[in-house]
């Protein structure tokens, strides 16, 4: 069996500052899930699903990939983990359907991540999909998976990205979520070091309380300083918030589009530091000027000429 | 005749100088003469007009075989008022022929139904039809077709003499013995009375009825006693149930609150923003929640309201008491709060339908509107909007307001989500038309925004604000992908209802639907 696959090829380094949670099971949720303008949505096979109603939820699963036109709405499957009768099946359908990547609940070590990739690319092989084309994404859910974050993401090349999970990794430390998220600091901490060591993006877990939009935001603020890329949310009202504040403020755009600008001008007269504004930059300052740049055009906020 | 908006109007229609729409302000400079009622003169002192019965009542004025009656809906399907006194006139007095002029049919009037059906009451005109009344005429059970007028066409026909009313019984909340009645003060309480007392000026005789009788003088008063036939006190006018509903809670689903929020945003974005806009929408989820996203814009601008108007809602109330509206005019209250509200604040004012929405007068306030956010059944690639009739072609909706104020307003903004279950609410044709698309400029759904070409002007605000926006032929296509094309209705030949426009000529007609069968 061949279906074709309507999606463009998934980009491992697109803009993910929001992915949001949708029950695969539910028609009429992932029907129009892209509407509220996430950059990512997640569909889960996991916990969302009652363990009688898997064989449903990949059903509507696949009509849905192959019926709906997301448009540039990345498509996630987050499956069932390695330890349950369903993870084999769920990747069947993830690439037969042409999902854009998919999400390993309860990663801890590279092992795993190498018995997704795999059972992905032997189902690529078999659903005639290009080798290669389906993402992978791993959710860190213990002290194990969070002390193995480098293995992990290193692990195969399809991998983009990790993501904390809170719910249970709380658990597993004994503690409760608490104002200002020290219980979980050091694990984001981390997590994000082990991202940027490897070079993939790094997103913060789902905020529970969707009635607490003020709790909601100090996290999304404090997500934001400590570099994660993204986060995930729950429900479409959380997803304009992390866009406005993960998007490049007018003040930085104009300091990077100067930098930018005058390290053109310094490079062809030969000279590597120089100041702007007062403050010494160098060539790292140069590359982050180009990073706050692209973010600025990908969250549609640069209206200049670079 | 095919008018303006694309509809064949049938020939027999177009009599004693009726036309067909032709567009926009088609009829606008032209002078008419008021129509004006009969009054009786009352030259001798008088201590009271009150009446033991309806009967009574009717009796003083003189109800025959053939008359037009009216009532209003301000108590909506908590009214007892216009059943009670059509059974008085059919069942106890044996009336027959009779016509209506209702502002309109629904739920509380379903026996309406049963004297259609018996040939009793032969004709009627409202602004709305829903409930049994609706399946009735669809069925083609009355004898002579419903016109249904917007509320401003309806005071201009009554002025213009299309429609003369011979008896207004009018359900009122309180009133004296001589008749000074208003909607405030009794046990069932409806606020405004916006569309009763344009009827009490033209009718030849007015009837009040209500359940809480207060003494004279009962001022300020929404209607005056030098209008008033006859009063007469029932035990209860409505059920408060059904009157007024509690405030309406702001939604929490997410895609009205998208939807809203940016209707919001469009409104933002265009240059009618400013110190001193004006502003109408109705209560339906997402029209109610732009109220509170306006309220973050009006912030940020640092600008109010000149005036809110129509139907008034406690959201709308909230923002006048922080001080962001400086005044309501008020046609008619949708909950408790609003209609406290109205007798509360000095200028929270009630209007008439006349000064609401009338094109027949010399400028109504819809005239003066900035922006009006409203709703549709469906909404076509034309910007065509169908409010009356149900995707199985049976009368089930209101045009309300809805044609005066996208008339008259500088902005009018629809907003609806793509589809409806399994209806695509934006499609190639509605089923009728009642207001035409050249009065319709943006169309907000949950899948995009849509501006119609008409207005080149909104397109470049939006664009240079950096809101997106696709056609409404993309919508279209979007809805008809997710929810398929719908089969056409099949009608019969002969015609239920005339949808005129707001101007007196016809915009559509809907005709007889043929019974469903497999073949």
């Amino acid at each position: 069996m061949t279906k074709e696959i309507h999606r463009p090829r998934p980009e491992k380094d697109r803009l993910r500052r929001t992915m949001m949670f949708m029950n695969a099971q539910k028609p009429a949720l992932i029907r129009d899930a892209y509407i509220y303008g996430s950059d990512s949505i997640i569909l889960d096979l996991e916990d969302a699903v009652a363990e009688n109603q898997k064989d449903a939820a990949r059903f509507s699963l696949y009509h849905a990939l192959q019926e709906i036109d997301y448009g540039d709405t990345e498509v996630i499957v987050r499956i069932n983990g390695l330890d349950t009768p369903h993870w084999q099946e769920d990747i069947r359908v993830c690439v037969a359907a042409g999902a854009d990547g998919i999400r390993i609940a309860k990663c801890e070590n590279a092992e795993m991540v190498r018995i997704v990739d795999q059972a992905v690319e032997k189902a690529e092989i078999e659903f005639g999909v290009e080798v290669g084309r389906t993402l992978l994404m791993a959710a860190l859910e213990s002290p194990l998976g969070i002390m193995n974050a480098y293995e992990i993401v290193t692990a195969s090349p399809r991998m983009f990205g990790c993501a904390i999970s809170g719910g249970d990794f709380r658990k597993s430390m004994h503690v409760q979520i608490e104002d200002g998220g020290i219980e979980m600091l050091a694990a984001r901490g981390q997590m994000l070091l082990a991202a940027r060591a490897a070079g993939v993006q790094c997103f913060d877990t789902m905020y529970p309380n969707v009635d607490d939009m003020e709790g909601f935001k100090k996290e999304v603020i404090q997500n934001h300083k400590m570099g994660f890329d993204g986060k995930s949310l729950i429900n479409p009202r959380q997803i304009e918030f992390v866009h406005e504040t993960f998007a490049p403020t007018e003040k930085e755009i104009a300091y990077a589009e100067k930098l930018v600008l005058s390290c053109q001008a310094q490079a062809d007269a030969g000279i590597g530091v120089y100041t702007v504004d007062g403050k010494m930059v160098d060539i790292p300052f140069f590359e982050d000027a180009k990073r706050i740049i692209k973010l600025a055009k990908a969250c549609g906020v640069y209206h200049g000429e670079l | 005749m095919i008018n303006a908006v694309g509809r064949n109007i049938p020939d027999e229609l177009l009599v004693h100088g009726k036309e067909v729409y032709q567009g926009k302000n088609y009829m606008d400079g032209k002078q008419v003469r008021k129509a004006s009622p009969v009054t009786v003169r009352h030259e001798k002192p008088q201590e009271s007009k009150l009446c033991e019965t309806i009967r009574e009542a009717c009796e003083k004025c003189g109800a025959h075989d053939g008359m037009t009656f009216s009532f209003h809906t301000e108590f909506r399907d908590g009214d007892y008022v216009a059943a009670m006194v059509c059974k008085v006139l059919v069942e106890e007095m044996g009336l027959k022929d009779l016509h209506v002029a209702a502002t309109s049919l629904g739920t509380a009037q379903d026996i309406f139904a049963d004297y259609m059906e018996q040939g009793i009451i032969v004709e009627a005109q409202t602004s709305g039809v829903r409930g049994r009344i609706g399946e009735t005429i669809s069925n083609g059970k009355l004898q002579n077709p419903v016109i249904i007028r917007s509320h401003g066409g309806r005071p201009r026909a009554v002025e213009a003499g299309e429609v003369h009313i011979d008896i207004a019984f009018l359900a009122a909340a309180t009133s004296d013995c001589c008749g000074n009645a208003k909607g405030q003060g009794g046990k069932n309480n409806c606020g405004s009375m916006g569309f009763a007392n344009h009827d009490a000026k033209y009718a030849d005789h007015t009837v009040i009825i209500t359940d809480t009788l207060v003494p004279f003088p009962n001022l300020p008063s929404s209607i005056s006693c030098i209008d008033v036939d006859a009063v007469v006190v029932v035990d209860e006018i409505g059920d408060p149930k059904k009157i007024a509903t509690k405030e309406a809670r702001l939604t929490q689903d997410p895609r009205e609150l998208m939807m809203a929020k940016n209707v919001a945003n469009v409104i933002a974005a265009t240059p009618y923003f400013k110190d001193g806009f004006s502003f109408q929408t109705g209560v339906g989820g997402p029209s109610l929640a732009v109220n509170r996203f306006l309220e973050e814009h009006m912030e940020k601008a640092g600008i109010k309201m000149s005036f809110a108007l129509g139907g008034t809602s406690s959201a709308i109330c909230a923002l006048q008491d922080k001080g962001y509206v400086d005044y309501i005019l008020d046609t008619q209250d949708f909950d408790e709060g609003a209609a406290k509200h109205l007798f509360s604040n000095p200028h929270h004012i009630e209007i008439d339908l006349s000064e609401y929405a009338n094109a027949g007068n010399k400028g109504a306030y819809v005239n003066k509107l900035d922006y009006v956010v409203l709703s549709a059944l469906e909404i076509d690639t034309k910007f065509n909007v169908n409010v009356i009739t149900g995707s199985d072609g049976i009368l089930r909706g209101a045009p309300g307001g809805h044609p005066d104020t996208a008339a008259g307003s500088k902005c009018c903004i629809i907003v609806t989500p793509l589809i409806r279950g399994r209806m695509a609410t934006v499609c190639k044709d509605v089923v009728t038309v009642t207001t035409p698309g050249d009065c319709v400029d943006v169309l907000v759904t949950d899948y995009g925004i849509a501006v119609n070409p008409l207005r080149q002007d909104i397109i470049d605000c939006l664009d240079s604000a950096g809101i997106k926006h696709v056609s409404i032929e993309s919508l279209q296509e979007k809805a008809y992908d997710l929810v398929g094309e719908p089969e056409a209705l099949q009608f019969e030949d002969n015609v239920v209802a005339i949808v005129e426009a707001r101007d007196g000529t016809i915009l559509d007609v809907v005709r007889q639907i043929k019974p469903y069968s497999f073949d």
